[in-house]
């Protein structure tokens, strides 16, 4: 108990430094004496920076409760929250909308985004029924997603024009770069809502370690529990992509990190997964931009590239303890 | 104490009967061992009395009312499940394992009292108390299946399943775990419990409920239903029954010549 209440305050001081740090770094490097109204240097932190270091926060945290919440639905430490066809959804809407380059606006790609995510919501609702099978949910995800990813590079293929390509191509690698207060007013309220649907599940998963029979015989309703997570992973993937473009690994990554600290527990990963979540990105985007290349590292490369050698070590980890 | 009752279960699965009009009436405070053939029906019965399965025809009553009338967490606090298997998908500690069975009794912020009384009382019954702080996967298979039983134990049901719970247990642990449960029933609960030896349910149940292609074969008390004839008609083997020295009966199996 007490462990997880320290993890969480580390966290969060944690979250506050960088948060801090986030502000200050990128390719002019803004020292805090500087933030204050009326030095010339005050707009880049509040109309670039703020709002891109809050939505870091933001996506960050719903990207790590949605890998714990997945993780602890289907009881597999390897279940991303991509697997889920939500994420391929969202970005199937954006590439739409840059498709018949309707990105001049800000607020079509995400709302385009919004809506792919919608669709593959309902239509992972409607694929597993009332079942509540978490089998039969695992496999309409994975049709979902291959069926969503098949779309995109359809649609990159046919794209009407190279800018056009490379449009959809850099968006896809996913990125918090230029992303403004209206990004952060769009996506706040759906991640809320979201995470607050998956913060009510955590007792559930706990039943769950049991497997469903027992569960069911302790009175969790499955499809009450299948709804909230759908839900809720669909509205804090949904809303992440459609402001940040796919940003892979963190749901699965943060999960693995907090456990040694608060144990297997599925419901006490779910705060902290949230914050180191947070935390991650918030670092990950303060580290693209203060890395001295050309054009700007895309956040969703350099998660990808932390993600590899962290598995290489979760997998040798795991063949010295099979061995 | 409300009683468990079974009226005219039909259930069909994969176009086959699996249970075929099956009654039984289950007293409180009693051991009820579930006997029968494998495919006789046996889990499937147990599913349907903890709700897990719905049958085609007949109900399950509960203290007078049947069974879809009460609510999901309602039910689970009257009939604890100890499933067949006993999985853990996370390797967590005991004392986190056997508090997962206050699910249903869950207040809505943080443990009560009762919480703690209950499940401190289910780890003594059980005597897992002294690895508490252990993980799931440092136990052994016998210390594995008493903290499962903890778990159940843990949520003080007026009715506790158990679907085989001897399996993979050595012969000191399968009696151990037979004397838990039996204790269970004196405390005034009713144990329903799935067994495949025929002297374990001699050691330990007050009924036997013998089912046999679906349906009830035989339900009393063991002496009246395990004859040989019935043993004979039920199982296809022939069987001795014979007293040890210091007053135990006990079954000896053999295959029956073919004729």
């Amino acid at each position: 108990m007490n462990r997880a209440l320290g993890l969480n305050l580390a966290l969060a001081a944690g979250i506050a430094a960088a948060f801090v740090l986030s502000l200050m770094a990128g390719k002019v490097w803004i020292p805090l004496d500087a933030w204050i109204a009326g030095d010339p240097r005050w707009p880049i932190i509040a109309e670039l920076r703020l709002p891109r270091t809050v939505l870091a926060v933001m996506v960050g945290a719903a990207l790590g409760l949605s890998g714990a919440a997945m993780q602890g639905y289907l009881r597999n430490p390897l279940a991303d929250p991509g697997l889920f066809g939500v994420s391929s959804g969202a970005a199937l809407g954006a590439v739409i909308s840059l498709y018949f380059g309707y990105a001049a606006s800000a607020w079509l790609l995400p709302v385009f985004a919004l809506t792919g995510a919608g669709i593959s919501m309902a239509l992972l609702a409607l694929l597993v029924g009332r079942s509540g099978s978490i089998i039969v949910f695992t496999l309409a995800g994975v049709i979902i997603s291959s069926v969503a990813g098949s779309m995109t590079a359809l649609a990159i293929s046919l794209a009407p024009t190279p800018f056009a390509t490379s449009q959809i191509v850099t968006w896809l690698m996913g990125a918090l770069t230029d992303r403004s207060w209206d990004d952060v007013t769009l996506a706040l309220p759906l991640l809320a809502l979201g995470a607050a649907l998956l913060a009510c599940t955590g007792r559930t998963l706990d039943a769950l370690t049991l497997g469903e029979s027992a569960a069911r015989s302790m009175g969790v309703d499955p499809l009450r529990l299948q709804l909230l997570i759908v839900i809720g992973v669909a509205l804090c993937v949904g809303a992440s992509v459609a402001t940040a473009g796919i940003i892979g690994f963190v749901g699965l990554i943060v999960p693995h990190l907090v456990r040694p600290f608060v144990g297997n527990r599925p419901s006490a990963v779910l705060l902290p997964s949230a914050l180191a979540g947070a935390l991650l990105l918030l670092l990950a985007d303060s580290l693209v931009r203060a890395l001295p290349t050309v054009s700007e590292l895309r956040l969703g490369i350099a998660m990808s590239m932390l993600g590899g050698p962290f598995f290489l070590v979760v997998l040798l980890r795991m063949r010295r303890r099979l061995a | 104490m409300s009683v468990l009752a079974a009226e005219d279960l039909t259930l069909q699965l994969g176009g086959r009967r699996v249970l075929d009009a099956v009654s039984a009436r289950f007293t409180p405070g009693h051991v009820t061992a579930v006997l029968g053939p494998n495919g006789a029906g046996k889990s499937t019965l147990l599913a349907c009395l903890a709700g897990l399965r719905t049958p085609d025809d007949g109900r399950v009553m509960l203290g007078g009312q049947p069974r879809d009338a009460i609510g999901l967490r309602d039910l689970a606090r009257q009939i604890g499940l100890l499933p067949q298997g006993g999985d853990v998908h996370w390797d967590i500690d005991v004392a986190s394992l056997v508090k997962l069975g206050r699910y249903p009794h869950r207040a809505r912020w943080g443990e009560t009292e009762a919480d703690g009384i209950a499940v401190a009382r289910a780890m003594a019954a059980t005597d897992v108390t002294r690895f508490a702080a252990r993980p799931m996967t440092a136990l052994s298979g016998g210390e594995r299946a008493r903290v499962l039983l903890a778990r159940v134990l843990a949520g003080e049901p007026q009715w506790l399943l158990a679907d085989e719970p001897l399996a993979n247990l050595d012969p000191a642990h399968q009696l151990d775990t037979l004397t838990c449960l039996r204790d269970f029933a004196r405390g005034g609960a009713g144990v329903i419990v799935v067994l495949h030896d025929l002297n374990h349910a001699i050691r330990v149940a007050d009924e036997v409920l013998l089912l046999c292609d679906g349906r009830v074969a035989a339900h009393g008390p063991p002496a009246d239903v395990l004859t040989p004839q019935r043993i004979v008609d039920t199982y296809g083997v022939a069987a001795h029954i014979a007293t040890t020295p210091d007053g135990l009966r006990f079954i000896v199996t053999s295959q029956m010549a073919r004729s």
